[in-house]
């Protein structure tokens, strides 16, 4: 199948491969040990999917904002995001 | 004992998924590869990385848009949302009267966007319109062409019009469903009509008022052809909404690499405010049962 059309680069690749091993390694996680919600730093209890998706979306508005609000290295902003995700994962 | 799981579920959800990759998840990829290139042609793109979402996240423009759709959105929301309560709770629950009034609320419901847009642009004109003529009979100086906060009432007064209905029917089917005896507890303690309306019908259409609320935020922070077709985003940029920004940004200049990377703002902001509403009315759902 052509893909040309869909203007596919090598990061926008490696970025929608890390995406979709993510979540495929939460599927088989939550198949190998199912998640109950539990409440942690969120004022809401959350599932283990729930804080992917929460950390994700944060991810996204973290670098949003380093790109609207500074002329700083995003590699900052990606490390943040990656920090972010980590809390949020495990104290969320 | 465990109930057991039936896997064949997902074998039915199945061609849902593909349905949804093929027309949701397939056309956001292609959005995200145009986000950080430079689109020539059909086969000539250049990579430039973050540079288009620097260019829009700073553009004036952008952020002019943006504070009026939110302005819009909560609006729609503040008005639709009570009045779609009020209006269900006064019509009638049953007999001929029931059938009619239903019929007559769904009709702006069954009125193609853009002939809604039409009939507003005659029916809010300060010389034949019959609402522009009346408002202007009042003694109030009122043009919608020409003056910025008339043009912005219109178009909130068009989309009260155009949705509060839907609000009304969800409402409507929601207090349809609250049984009988729950009724004749609240006469039995003398509940008042507030009281019954507090503590018996608004927890119980927490449901329907979550749908309610994300459907009237997502699709009127979508809003594109009402507008358009009214005011055509004027006078100046007064009823430039998103989506109008977009679409001259896409289509008008086709700058796709800028549209793209917009478009997937536009979606990350769609995305957290409905998580956000849809979190906070589950939560609060939850306190007050406990």
């Amino acid at each position: 199948m052509d893909l040309q059309w869909m203007a596919w680069t090598l990061e926008t690749g490696v970025f929608f491969g890390v995406i979709a091993s993510l979540i495929a390694a939460y599927t088989v996680w939550g198949v190998v040990s199912p998640s109950t919600p539990r409440r942690g730093l969120l004022p809401m209890p959350t599932t283990r999917g729930d804080r992917l998706f929460l950390g994700l979306m944060g991810s996204a508005w973290i670098n949003l904002a380093w790109l609207g609000l500074t002329e700083a290295s995003q590699w900052v902003a990606v490390v943040l995001s990656l920090l972010f995700m980590l809390v949020i994962g495990r104290w969320g | 004992m465990e109930k057991p799981t039936n896997n064949r579920a997902w074998l039915l959800v199945l061609p849902v998924l593909l349905v949804v990759a093929f027309s949701a998840v397939i056309p956001l990829m292609t959005v995200v590869n145009y986000s950080v290139q430079d689109i020539l042609g059909p086969e000539q793109h250049v990579f430039v990385g973050t540079e288009w979402f620097r260019k829009v996240l700073r553009d004036p423009e952008l952020h002019g848009a943006l504070r009026r759709q939110l302005g819009f959105s909560l609006a729609v929301l503040a008005i639709e949302i009570p009045l779609g309560i009020a209006l269900a709770l006064v019509l009638p629950m049953r007999g001929r009267a029931a059938s009619v009034s239903l019929v007559v609320l769904a009709l702006p419901l069954l009125i193609p966007w853009n002939v809604v847009g039409t009939i507003w642009q005659i029916f809010a004109r300060g010389d034949i319109g019959l609402l522009g003529v009346a408002i202007n009979g009042l003694g109030l100086k009122y043009n919608y062409t020409a003056d910025a906060l008339d043009a912005w009432l219109t178009v909130l007064a068009m989309d009260v019009w155009h949705w509060t209905p839907l609000v009304a029917l969800l409402c409507y089917a929601g207090l349809r469903a609250i049984p009988e005896p729950f009724y004749q507890a609240a006469r039995i303690d003398g509940a008042s009509a507030w009281a019954t309306f507090r503590y018996i019908q608004l927890p119980r259409l927490r449901g329907v008022l979550t749908i309610a609320v994300l459907l009237r935020f997502m699709d009127s922070f979508m809003i594109y052809t009402e507008p358009f077709v009214l005011t055509g985003g004027g006078p100046g940029n007064a009823t430039t909404f998103l989506s109008q920004y977009l679409t001259r940004l896409a289509v008008g200049q086709f700058d796709l690499g800028p549209a793209a990377a917009f478009s997937l703002i536009y979606f990350l902001v769609v995305l957290l405010f409905s998580y956000v509403f849809y979190t906070a009315m589950q939560h609060a759902g939850r306190s007050e049962a406990r």
